[in-house]
């Protein structure tokens, strides 16, 4: 096999396999054009020791302490967004996935599965927004497989992250430790990733200036829990937004939750987008978005952590944890009234009801 | 029923048949039909649905019905 | 948000509770006709807002509610067929046929998509010259100029792979339907705020008229809620019988006569079947003859349509405002927004939905 060029810079090069302007079924068949596709474009990007003996799996030798492991399947359509690219999301995912235990992210394995067709150009920008995305992370990708599938049976590209990373001793985070009292806070925002892949999603296109907030959350969670070793829950709120995960909490916890409408930030336009598309923004989607359950006590403290933080600026307490209405999360409105936040059934769809 | 919103209208496309233009929704455009509010000028609101201008926005209503509510208000802190 | 944050304000919503409790001095029964309405009492919690006197009862203003089963069922077969793109408003997707419903069919492989605006199903036919595009026209009257728009479009393009599957229900029948029942409680009427931009609201008077109800053209915002409840309790109180205009800033007397002529040009009144209810007569829109080549129940012949509904789907008392969705003995058991047996459960502006989503501690 061809050894891998160095110096890898940028995809304006042209390197020889931009004679296939597309993908093709070959460049999954295991033969010579999946190795050109490897050495020239994956190789390349993701370079590092571990990659290069190119065996079945790589050889890590960890620090003696806990590991975390996760995996995610990235499926989003369009590739491309305001603000990034499935490439983004599939290694800022499985980072903040890694976060969300109080692990530090060390190693990402991805497996692409392709659609037959697919410019070869959109797989070079993909590529290179993943390596970028691995870069902000600090994470090496160290495994991964290629496969090619019929066209028309892959909407483009499906990516699988897994990852791995290792948790201070001192860190204990799971959805039981969760109490009453407790705070509960967020980094910012919300609503902004769901709203910017609405924009460009066909039939639905609207102007704006909303882009994804999809970040990698491992530093500013590294910095909360230096602020608070004893952060109780962790949880950044994707699908189904922040009404979901809380939802997922409480009943996992058994505990209710009481959140105050006031405290919950939305920007003007992601709010404008909303009303017109009559989506309720706590169960729209966020990708760079944590939030955090911790003793009432160490709220404050976590929350200027969060403030120090680029990602973080806007941080806020949105409600407190409750021992009445176990599984259940309720809103106090602007105008003083309560209502139930219910776990969202399906995927929230645009109405004109 | 009838989700419709309020929005400005920044431009209007006076050669479009129907009658086009994009509207503002804090910060969100869309390019909304106006073929119902011919007489709109920018800076206008509208009521929106669909992608339609179902009426513009009467402001002097709109700044009656506050004002009223207000009077309530002041009435309001009197009695207690 | 301009003209929508103002009517959110707490203290005038404070002020208009104080105002209704102050005014109110017997039992009333209020019904808001438009799920809009249900659904901003709800998530607002502003029926506990009221004093105890006054029952708000949510009533069928939700056309994905009404929507006949055998309508969808039709909108199911011909998603099906070979060739056809069936494209539809967000709202009609879970709603749930004899057997399925669109979004399982788009699960299937069929070709359904989601549409902002029925000129966007236009541009997709134009686009897509050698599929059927059809569309799903469903709304009161706020949405058939829009509608009716898409089929003149579609004229003035001379298309020939553009048709719609009509399914419009109009308010005023429905009130008098309502107003008629032997049954019936309601007293006075928040009429819907934005069919009556369209339609104006005269032919509300000889209503209130006839039934001696008090009708009050009403908004969206919670303090529009609140300001059609004070007004209507105001009239009840005098016994005035009379129709006004809360939402002043949108709605004329007239309503939008241009939107109006468009209406009349592409549809006439006609008899129509409302989910849960029947008959009501001369309460939905037709396709007049000129325009019959865009009428997908023409140009698809479909057969063995079962309209079939669930025996435990009470959906008929509860669009009438006789029972209230947690009377039901399927609600939130057999019956839930994953699995609906009905419509109400399935539409976020449906009293079933809004209850279970939002109503379960106060109501059990």
């Amino acid at each position: 096999m061809a050894d891998a060029p160095s110096g890898f810079d940028s995809f304006s090069c042209p390197v020889p396999f931009a004679r296939y302007p597309q993908i093709l079924l070959a460049h999954g068949g295991g033969g010579k054009l999946t190795h050109e596709l490897i050495a020239q474009l994956f190789l390349p990007a993701f370079h590092n020791s571990l990659l290069e003996p190119l065996h079945d799996g790589a050889i890590l030798t960890l620090p003696g302490e806990r590991i975390a492991f996760t995996t995610d399947s990235y499926v989003v359509h369009p590739l491309f967004f305001p603000g990034g690219s499935i490439g983004d999301l599939a290694i800022y995912g499985t980072v903040n996935d890694l976060a969300m235990c109080g692990a530090r992210p060390l190693y990402l394995s991805a497996a692409m599965i392709i659609e037959e067709g697919l410019p070869m150009d959109d797989l070079r920008r993909i590529t290179m927004a993943m390596r970028a995305a691995a870069d902000q992370a600090g994470v090496a990708l160290v495994t991964g497989d290629t496969k090619v599938v019929d066209r028309g049976k892959g909407d483009g590209m499906f990516i699988t992250t897994s990852g791995i990373g290792v948790i201070p001793p001192n860190v204990d985070i799971q959805p039981v430790r969760v109490r009453p009292g407790d705070a509960i806070l967020i980094n910012g925002p919300i609503a902004q990733h769901g709203i910017a892949i609405m924009s460009v999603r066909e039939g639905l296109s609207f102007t704006t200036q909303i882009t994804s907030d999809t970040a990698p959350l491992h530093s500013i969670v590294a910095a909360m829990l230096s602020a608070c070793p004893d952060i109780h829950v962790l949880r950044d709120p994707t699908r189904g937004g922040v009404a979901s995960t809380l939802n997922e909490i409480a009943s996992q916890g058994g505990v209710g939750m009481e959140l105050e409408e006031d405290a919950i930030l939305i920007d003007e336009d992601v709010r404008g987008a909303c009303e017109i598309l009559g989506f309720d923004p706590l169960y729209v989607a966020n990708e760079g978005k944590v939030i955090a359950i911790v003793p009432d006590a160490a709220s404050d403290q976590v929350l200027q952590a969060m403030r120090e933080h680029p990602l973080g600026r806007r941080a806020s307490c949105i409600g407190h944890v409750v021992d009445t209405h176990a599984g259940v999360v309720t809103l106090r409105n602007r105008i003083g009234s309560m209502r139930i936040v219910d776990m969202l059934s399906g995927e929230q769809l645009p109405r004109i009801c | 029923m009838c989700l419709a919103v309020p929005g400005k209208v920044l431009e209007i496309d006076r050669a479009a048949a129907p009658l086009m233009g994009t509207v503002d929704f804090a910060g969100v455009q869309k390019q909304i039909c106006l073929e119902w509010v011919p007489e709109v000028q920018i800076g206008n609101y509208v009521i929106v649905h669909v992608g339609f201008a179902l009426n513009t926005v009467d402001e002097q209503e709109a700044e009656e019905t506050l004002r009223m509510l207000k009077q309530m208000g002041a009435l309001d802190d009197e009695v207690r | 948000m301009k003209f929508v944050d103002e009517y959110r304000s707490p203290e005038a919503v404070r002020s208009l509770v104080t105002a209704i409790r102050t005014a109110t001095t017997r039992p009333w029964t209020i019904m808001e006709i438009c799920g809009g309405q249900t659904h901003a009492i709800v998530k607002h919690g502003l029926d506990t807002l009221l004093p105890q006197e006054i029952t708000l009862v949510h009533g069928p203003g939700c056309p994905v509610c009404v929507t006949p089963i055998e309508l969808i069922d039709r909108a199911v077969a011909i998603a099906l067929q070979p060739g056809v793109m069936f494209t539809s408003f967000g709202d009609m997707l879970r709603v749930p046929g004899s057997s399925t419903d669109l979004l399982s069919i788009k699960a299937r492989g069929g070709d359904v998509r989601i549409v902002y605006s029925p000129l966007d199903a236009v541009t997709l036919a134009v686009q897509n010259p050698t599929r059927q595009v059809v569309f799903f026209a469903v709304g009161f009257e706020t949405t058939a100029p829009a509608n009716a728009m898409a089929v003149l479009q579609a004229h003035k393009l001379q298309l020939k792979n553009f048709s719609i599957l009509n399914a419009h229900v109009l308010v005023p029948p429905a009130i008098r339907a309502i107003l008629s029942s032997p049954t019936n409680r309601v007293q006075a009427f928040l009429a819907a705020g934005h069919v009556c931009t369209v339609m104006g609201f005269e032919e509300y008077i000889p209503l209130a008229e006839e039934f001696h109800a008090p009708m009050v053209v009403t908004g969206f915002e919670p303090v529009d809620i609140l300001q059609g409840i004070h007004m209507a309790v105001r009239q009840l109180e005098a016994g005035r019988a009379d129709v006004e205009n809360q939402y002043a800033r949108a709605v004329r007397r007239e309503g939008n006569p241009a939107a109006r002529a468009v209406i009349e040009e592409v549809f006439e009144s006609s008899d129509r079947t409302w989910r849960g209810i029947g008959v009501i007569p001369r309460s939905g829109y037709r396709i007049r003859d000129r325009y019959r080549t865009f009428n997908a129940e023409e140009r698809f012949a479909v057969d063995h349509i079962e309209a079939r509904e669930s025996p435990l789907c009470i959906a008929g008392s509860v669009l009438q405002g006789l029972r209230k969705p947690h009377e039901c003995p399927a609600f939130g058991r057999e019956c839930t927004p994953e699995v609906p047996l009905g419509a109400p459960m399935v539409s976020s502006e449906g009293a079933c939905a809004a209850y279970y989503r939002y109503g379960k501690l106060a109501h059990g």
